[in-house]
């Protein structure tokens, strides 16, 4: 039913060679929904007034796993799509979201996946985002992805997004409002090489007592490319955040990270560090003198750092 | 056989390693010794690689190895673990291992176990612990000894090089070492260089060689050079001279 270019993006942001034989899913190419499954605890149903999907997961559902891939093969495409999770009580779901982007064309394809979490009491939520783009046209891959979450008491957000490869413009809005007792734990990790750009935008509200946030983020920027990273962090009451950049910069790639505080509350611990700087050389001689090429060393370095 | 020919090294206008002259045949297990500062890890370096030297020869196993690469040096056999090993984000201890192992043979879990309790570690905790700052200097430093063990064993012909092991290491874990070296001293396999201050890894040697000032100032036996090294060590000491010791 898929097509060899179809399964090989599948394959790269959901580790998915087929669609799952289980578990509720969401496929959708080219700007249409294409297949979905719903289970007895997670129902999907298509928005009815605008693009997207709703997802209401049931509270109490002990396990289950949500696939929501996304595919572009054709060439000029503009994808914009809303997906609301309502995630109930109690409830622990894996969400598996991705986009991969083919472009062989030469006009620019994009989606922009905007998506918007309501995580009940006590809920857990681990949300796994791949993106990735590939084709030898000249038109641009775009993705701009945007992640709005709201944590109700005890809630936890696991939330890991990683861009790969082959995106040329990427502009991510992610924003978090924790409440009482809640815990976010964001990790995003960024290559960007040739001209590409991307920018990382990440608000996150610390508004409950006892709520905590980390975000860490890990960037490779290679070649000419461009990054940009604004965390910013608020705590508005006793609440505990940490936010640390790292990159590596090589060739005559620019990285700004501006990580931004505010405590508003005299209990609210915060806390950012960020650093940025080339593979350093002892790592490459180390390596070398495990029988590795200067090359070899640097791709090791990069792989682990990313991993 | 490792042969050191008239080999100098020259950082802008001090002279690091002035003129060493040195053969170490295949199997011999050699602790190199001396005062800080008397040129060891750049010796060291220039073998591997790291540095380039200003005049003379190095060859392994006959080989002209003067000019060759430290990939090119790795791959016939020689290996060196760093005075100051370096930290690496996101690298697990298992990867390091296994990239020194070399792509030929693929470690298993109980091999890299086996490669860290030889150095004192226990290798539950660590196999799956990234080698970043998370560390202390005494655990890279053992686990930076395991990656040369992993790489020169099971590989004919091998040189491996160690920069002052004990740095860092409490007491538990250098008895462990001083076993693994002792055993590899019984193997007879590999030809082996320690850069040492610690008695013990000392008379574990074949032979010592003192550098001192960027020059061979003694080499022979434990018995020949111990003495030497413990008189300097009082006679360097003016004040002990001052007071008649
Ligand atoms: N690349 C270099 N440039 C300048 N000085 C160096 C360089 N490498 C080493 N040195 C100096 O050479 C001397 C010998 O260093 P080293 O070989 O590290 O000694 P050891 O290992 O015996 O303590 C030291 O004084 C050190 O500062
Ligand atoms: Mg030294």
């Amino acid at each position: 039913m898929l097509g060899e270019v179809e399964k090989n993006l599948l394959h790269v942001i959901s580790d998915l060679d087929e669609l799952p034989a289980e578990g509720a899913f969401n496929l959708r190419e080219n700007g249409k929904g294409v297949q979905r499954r719903s289970t007895k605890n997670v129902e999907i149903t298509p928005k009815t007034d605008k693009p997207g999907i709703d997802i209401r997961v049931a509270p109490g559902t002990a396990f289950e796993s949500v696939h929501i891939p996304v595919v572009l093969t054709e060439s000029g495409m503009n994808d914009l799509v809303y997906n609301d999770f309502y995630i109930g009580e109690g409830a622990t779901v894996e969400i598996v979201a991705g986009c991969g982007i083919h472009n062989c064309g030469c006009d620019t394809s994009q989606h922009d996946g905007i998506h918007t979490f309501y995580i009940g009491k006590n809920a857990h939520v681990s949300y796994v985002e791949k993106h990735y783009g590939e084709g030898e046209g000249t038109g641009k891959r775009i993705l701009n992805p945007q992640t709005i979450a709201y944590l109700e008491e005890g809630a936890t957000l696991d939330m890991d997004t990683s861009q790969i490869r082959g995106v040329d413009d990427t502009k991510r809005f992610t924003k978090v409002v924790v409440g009482r007792g809640a815990e976010v734990v964001i990790s995003e990790k960024l290559l960007t090489h040739g001209e590409q750009s991307a920018v990382s935008d990440m608000e996150v509200e610390l508004n409950g007592d006892g709520a905590k946030a980390s975000i860490t983020s890990r960037s490779v920027a290679k070649e000419q490319s461009h990054q940009v990273f604004y965390p910013r962090l608020s705590g508005n009451c006793a609440c505990f955040g940490h936010v640390t950049c790292d990159a590596i910069i090589m060739d005559k790639a620019r990285v700004r990270a501006i990580p931004e505080l505010t405590a508003n509350h005299v209990d609210a611990q915060l806390i950012h560090e960020a650093a940025i700087g080339k593979i350093a050389g002892e790592q490459i001689l180390k390596l070398m003198t495990l029988g590795l090429t200067a090359e070899e060393a640097e791709q090791q370095i990069l792989d682990g750092f990313l991993r | 056989m490792l042969e050191l020919e008239h080999v100098q090294f020259t950082a802008g206008t001090t002279n690091i390693v002035k003129d060493v002259s040195l053969t170490i045949p295949e199997g011999r297990f050699v602790v190199i010794t001396g005062p800080n500062g008397g040129g060891k890890t750049t010796l060291a370096k220039l073998i591997m690689g790291i540095e380039q030297p200003t005049g003379g020869a190095i060859r392994w196993n006959g080989a002209d190895v003067t000019h060759l690469s430290i990939t090119e040096r790795a791959r016939l056999g020689i290996s060196y673990g760093f005075q100051a090993p370096p930290r690496f984000k996101g690298m697990r201890v298992s990867d390091l291992l296994q990239l020194a192992a070399g792509s030929d043979q693929q470690l298993t879990h109980d091999q890299c176990c086996a490669y860290l309790t030889k150095v004192g570690l226990c290798a539950r905790d660590y196999v799956g612990r990234d080698v970043d700052a998370s560390l202390s200097g005494g655990e890279l430093k053992r686990i930076e000894i395991a990656t040369i063990l992993a790489r020169g064993s099971g590989r004919e012909h091998s040189l491996m090089i160690f920069d002052e092991p004990e740095a860092g290491i409490d007491l538990w874990s250098f008895a462990k070492l001083t076993e693994t070296f002792r055993a590899l001293h019984a193997g007879g396999k590999a030809t082996v260089i320690i850069i040492s201050h610690q008695e013990r890894i000392i008379r574990l040697a074949d032979e010592i060689v003192l550098i001192a000032g960027g020059e061979v100032k003694a080499r022979g036996s434990v018995d020949e050079v111990f003495p030497l090294i413990m008189r300097d060590t009082v006679s360097t000491c003016s004040a002990a001279e001052q007071e008649g010791l």
